[in-house]
């Protein structure tokens, strides 16, 4: 009812489909695909067995009581997406679209990546189903995400660092759209955000709804009651819509997405898209955008390689317009300040795109007192970013 | 009104003459404001019959690195809208057919009534819109419409017989045919895939169909020009200017007489 779309693959006056002619035949067969697995009942039981066999699914809810006296002392419940195989939320959707890939008979994936997770959970299904599999990321990525290359190289990926533009996870997607436009017969585009063209933003929805879906259960069965907020961190938006899904409906619970501020939305230099963009088209759909006055999109700033993107979903730009969701920034030194108190306080080193999402929590906690409960996606590890927090803290290696 | 455009009128008479129009391709600003417009009169000196100002943007997914880079090198050094209506205004007084190549967003921040409005103004008779399906091109085809702006389509090898019907009905002035599933500048033996989706055009549409994507020397063009009303090249004059930067305009010019004379080969 909220979020009155799908048939048309609108959110309200976002989302749509701005592609190439060429790519029309491929996301219709796409859509086509995703609609019919989706009520195939062998379809869901082979991706619920993948979830709970391969993933690890259901993800754990954590009572994070020592990180919540930094959060005026309200209970702080961490849905523990790190603990899934990968380390991340990302894995939940790339499976969804693997079984897809097969079920259209296709052999080639290519993906786009930005901190690398999801080139790395595309990777590790490629190799769990056989696929031939190409990422697309940008050099400046693969300078600070070393890490997460060598992982998706040893999966047996390609990786294919991009030169052009601003060298990160737009560009990464520019290039894996060209790659797609010419190899569209044999080829998934196996989409990593809730971004992109209709079908993605629905079909990468649906994949990471487990989240939420989970969560609003062991939160009920813990507490009795429902959180009075969730908060996750906001790139494209994947984990967010994730969790957010299942409590849309649910009108008393706050849902507050935490956009990369980077240096500060007033310098300029920042990933926060919805506080500072305007409404535009980018990457096949109309969403807030950082763009110029010549609609040109700008370059996006954040210490968070998997929140350094001038664009958002359009679900989420529907639900900032609809007053449902709310959309905060956090700044690069806020979101290590959390990142440092959460791996101090409870023995848990959260990805630094995460870490936003517990800054949101540090500062919610205190407006709302200690009688709040809020639930947090817990989105990612934070093993990749150990060189980067490294420097950051001054810890030599 | 539209069927007076200079670009119709353009088809007609190459159909009398028994050869295709040649259709040249070059990004606004490129390598800068001044020399872009003396590299655009030169091609249009070497024999291109109508010409095609590609707006450049910042997350141009159509295009292969050639057209890329020379679209950065146009950002870089300050083309904006505004500069790029003095330019149309300049090309369009050669008296040459003058058509705009831009991804959409640029326009949806400009307005469309407002960019339909004042490109008209000065000359543009037609767009050309890579990343607009038709689901997502209504106002924009009612404002083209109202200011006797040609809609200029893409269409694919991949475009199913019934999408044709729906994308050329769409389409005036002429029907822009990918030569093959790419982004521009991509080398591949076009005149196969090609001939075949032309002729499913026809079998839909009246209207004249220009191909594009690949076709980059005399031979290809002559090839295309055996079974399509136009020859579109873009990435070989970007090449031209890209190669000679002492001279671009000499080099662009040599690139257009010898297209110039493949499209008189049939």
């Amino acid at each position: 009812m909220l979020t009155d779309q799908d048939i048309a693959g609108k959110f309200g006056q976002f989302g749509g489909r701005f592609v190439p002619e060429a790519l029309i035949g491929a996301l219709d067969e796409l859509e086509r695909t995703h609609n019919e697995a989706m009520s195939d009942p062998v379809f869901l039981s082979e991706l619920a067995h993948l979830n709970a066999t391969y993933v690890g699914r259901p993800s754990i809810l954590t009572d994070a009581k020592n990180f919540s006296k930094h959060c005026g002392g309200a209970q702080i419940l961490l849905k523990r997406e790190d603990l899934n195989h990968t380390g991340s939320h990302k894995i939940n959707n790339v499976i969804g679209q693997a079984l897809l890939t097969k079920r259209m008979g296709k052999k080639r994936v290519i993906a786009e990546t930005g901190a690398g997770q999801h080139g790395v959970a595309t990777a590790t299904a490629a190799a769990l189903m056989g696929f031939e599999c190409v990422v697309y990321m940008g050099e400046e990525d693969v300078r600070r995400q070393s890490l997460n290359v060598a992982r998706m190289k040893l999966l047996g990926a390609q990786v294919v660092p991009v030169t052009s533009g601003s060298r990160t996870l737009k560009d990464a997607i520019n290039e894996a759209m060209r790659d797609w436009v010419t190899n569209v017969a044999d080829t998934h585009y196996l989409l990593g955000t809730v971004a992109g063209p209709h079908p993605f933003p629905t079909i990468v929805r649906d994949f990471h709804s487990v989240i939420g879906n989970e969560a609003r259960e062991q939160v009920l069965a813990l507490n009795g009651k429902l959180p009075d907020a969730v908060l996750a961190c906001i790139g494209g938006g994947s984990n967010a819509i994730g969790i957010f899904n299942r409590f849309i409906g649910d009108a008393g619970v706050r849902l507050i997405g935490l956009e990369a501020g980077g240096d500060g939305i007033e310098t300029g230099r920042h990933a926060s898209t919805i506080s500072g963009g305007t409404v535009g088209v980018l990457h096949g759909t109309r969403t807030y955008v950082l763009q110029d006055e010549n609609g040109q999109t700008v370059e996006s700033h954040s210490i968070s390689a998997g929140l350094d993107y001038p664009g958002v979903g359009p679900e989420h730009a529907h639900l900032h317009d609809l007053g449902r969701a709310e959309y905060r920034s956090v700044t690069d030194a806020q979101a290590m300040e959390a990142f440092a108190l959460l791996s101090r306080e409870e023995g848990i080193i959260p990805a630094i795109e995460t870490a936003h999402a517990l800054y949101g929590a540090m500062v919610l906690g205190k407006e709302l007192g200690p009688d709040a409960t809020i639930l947090i996606n817990l989105s990612g590890r934070g093993d990749k970013d150990v060189q980067t927090a490294a420097t950051w803290f001054g810890i030599e290696l | 009104m539209a069927g007076q455009s200079k670009l119709s009128e353009l088809f007609i008479k190459c159909k009398s003459e028994n050869r295709a129009a040649l259709i040249g391709y070059l990004p606004a600003g490129f390598p800068n404001q001044s020399d872009s417009i003396k590299i655009i009169k030169a091609m249009i000196e070497g024999g291109v019959d109508a010409v095609e100002i590609g707006f450049p943007y910042s997350d141009p997914v159509m295009d292969g690195p050639v057209i890329q880079e020379a679209a950065e090198v146009a950002r870089n050094n300050g083309i904006t809208m505004a500069k790029t209506l003095e330019i149309v205004k300049e090309i369009s007084g050669t008296g040459v057919p003058t058509l705009l190549m831009t991804y959409w967003n640029p326009i949806e921040k400009y307005g469309p009534a407002k960019f339909a409005h004042d490109f008209s103004d000065s000359g543009m008779e037609g767009v050309i819109t890579p990343d607009l399906p038709i689901e997502e091109a209504g106002v924009w085809l009612a404002t083209a419409k109202e200011n006797s702006i040609h809609s200029i389509f893409v269409v694919a090898p991949s475009t199913g017989d019934g999408r044709l019907k729906d994308v050329t009905s769409n389409c005036s002035g002429f029907i822009y045919a990918a030569s093959s599933m790419g982004v521009t500048g991509t080398q591949t033996n076009v005149a196969n895939t090609a001939s075949i989706l032309v002729e499913r055009v026809r079998n839909v549409s009246g209207t004249p169909v220009a191909v594009g994507l690949g076709v980059s020397n005399r031979a290809q063009a002559s090839e295309v020009a055996k079974f399509a009303d136009g020859v579109i090249v873009g990435s070989a004059f970007v090449k031209a200017v890209l190669q000679n930067p002492s001279d671009p305009a000499t080099a662009v010019r040599k690139v257009a007489e010898e297209l110039a004379l493949g499209v008189r080969e049939r």
